[in-house]
């Protein structure tokens, strides 16, 4: 069981600027974020996009933005939990009891959404018997290359896992690679190698074809793959990697008893607290009259949030506001030497 | 104003008027038209506006540009007709626009 005073739901912009916030007034918390890195949009969607309109910062890419977040944060040493999802919210006492995917468990007074639309998770084939195959046949991930060892292996996708996969898979595998469309949107050198496999004849290439269904029994034996224009080719197939990239889903966030509004969570203005005393809900994922979802609308509630949390962590003590410039007790928490 | 007439998967049909800067997903999305997600807000960054254009139109309406056959790749059973709502952009020129809304977004 690890206490905390705030526990931050989400590693976006957003929960980065709001860990800085609780860090200045004193307060501890620690993130949990269902990706595997920090950064949640901006590095899962758009690292490498332009960003305009980050006050005081002409230009950055989602990647700089989160780097320079982090570095922001680094004094605060704040604990990160990746990969996990927080699955479980109940009361305790007058406290939150959280537990994760991991079933870790966290005890606080505060618990901080910032969870944007919600975990990411890969998107997946929509064809009858999809979810039956699923971690048997058809794979969305690769944790044991070794089973895939002399099989025959149709993977979908247009990107660098699907492109790479197919390259490395070629090596021990039969492997066909099916895409939409005649373009890839992976890196170039990649996209050569595989043009180039398939010159060779060491995979197939099947482009303008998508999933049409699957055969088997017990495990998949062939794949049935229809072309844009109608027609249909049988593949002989053992498994099944699909590479869609992610897409998010709001996931048991809808479990824990907030008031929603569609897909976003209500609050109040004054510091984005939800129905809930001691669940706060910042950036993406919460709505109030003229809400707008830019970055630096979650900077703000954040701020807000952190001094919502502020008064149940510590209730006999009162916040008091300081400046960056001028307080010694904010520049010995950011380790800063006069 | 341009009407726009969305067609869900099950064939029920909602014809909204749009006005014109707005883009075919943001007009959905202010009408209430089921099936249209829209993630990520019209950042062409999540696939979730997709819509079918009619045949008819899709030759008619400006072209995609790179981004976006980049992002259909991830979206719920495309075709050649498919689209991102939140790039297609509202005009007199698309007054009586068709499109199809699939059946999921993900």
């Amino acid at each position: 069981m690890i206490n905390t005073d705030v526990l931050v739901i989400g590693a976006g912009p957003t929960g980065l600027f709001c860990v800085h916030q609780l860090g200045l007034i004193g307060l501890k918390c620690e993130v949990v974020d269902n990706l595997d890195k920090i950064g949640g949009q901006c590095i899962e969607l758009y690292p490498d996009k332009p960003i305009y309109d980050i006050p005081g910062i002409p230009e950055c890419t989602g990647e700089e933005l989160t780097n320079q977040l982090i570095k922001q944060i680094k004094p605060f040493k704040t604990n990160f939990h990746l990969n996990e999802r927080v699955e479980e919210v109940t009361k305790k006492d007058d406290k939150w009891l959280i537990i994760t995917s991991k079933k870790k468990q966290f005890l606080t007074p505060n618990i901080v959404i910032a969870g944007g639309v919600g975990s990411f998770e890969p998107r997946k084939f929509s064809v009858k018997d999809a979810e039956i195959y699923e971690d048997k046949s058809i794979f969305y991930s690769i944790k044991d290359k070794s089973i895939f060892q002399g099989k025959d292996i149709s993977i979908f996708g247009g990107g660098d896992s699907a492109l790479d996969w197919a390259v490395e898979f070629s090596k021990s595998s039969n492997v066909k690679l099916i895409h939409r469309r005649d373009e890839f949107r992976g890196s170039e050198a990649s996209v050569q190698k595989v043009k180039d496999l398939a010159k060779n004849g060491i995979i197939e290439l099947h482009t303008k074809y998508q999933l049409d269904s699957v055969e088997g029994n017990g495990a998949i034996n062939s794949i049935n793959i229809k072309h844009e224009e109608g027609n249909i080719k049988t593949l002989k197939t053992n498994f099944l990697l699909g590479f869609f990239g992610l897409i998010m889903k709001l996931g048991p966030i809808s479990n824990w008893g907030l008031n929603f509004d569609k897909k976003t969570i209500k609050v109040n203005t004054e510091n984005f607290e939800t129905n809930q005393k001691g669940i706060f809900a910042i950036g993406d994922i919460c709505t109030y009259p003229g809400k707008l979802k830019l970055i630096l609308s979650g900077f703000h509630e954040g701020a807000l949030a952190a001094r919502g949390c502020f008064k149940y962590a510590r209730p006999d003590e009162k916040y008091r506001f300081e400046f960056t410039t001028t307080s010694k007790s904010l520049k010995n928490r950011l380790g800063v030497k006069e | 104003m341009s009407k726009i007439t969305y067609i869900e998967s099950s064939g029920k049909s909602h014809t909204v008027d749009v006005k014109n800067g707005l883009t075919v997903m943001e007009g959905a999305i202010q009408n209430d038209i089921p099936g249209i997600d829209a993630d990520c807000g019209g950042g062409m960054s999540c696939a979730t506006c997709h819509v079918y254009v009619k045949e008819n139109w899709f030759d008619k309406m400006p072209k995609k540009e790179d981004g976006e056959d980049d992002m259909l790749d991830m979206a719920f059973e495309p075709n050649k007709f498919s689209r991102l709502s939140c790039q297609i952009i509202v005009s007199d020129e698309l007054e009586g626009l068709v499109v199809n809304v699939p059946a999921k977004q993900s």
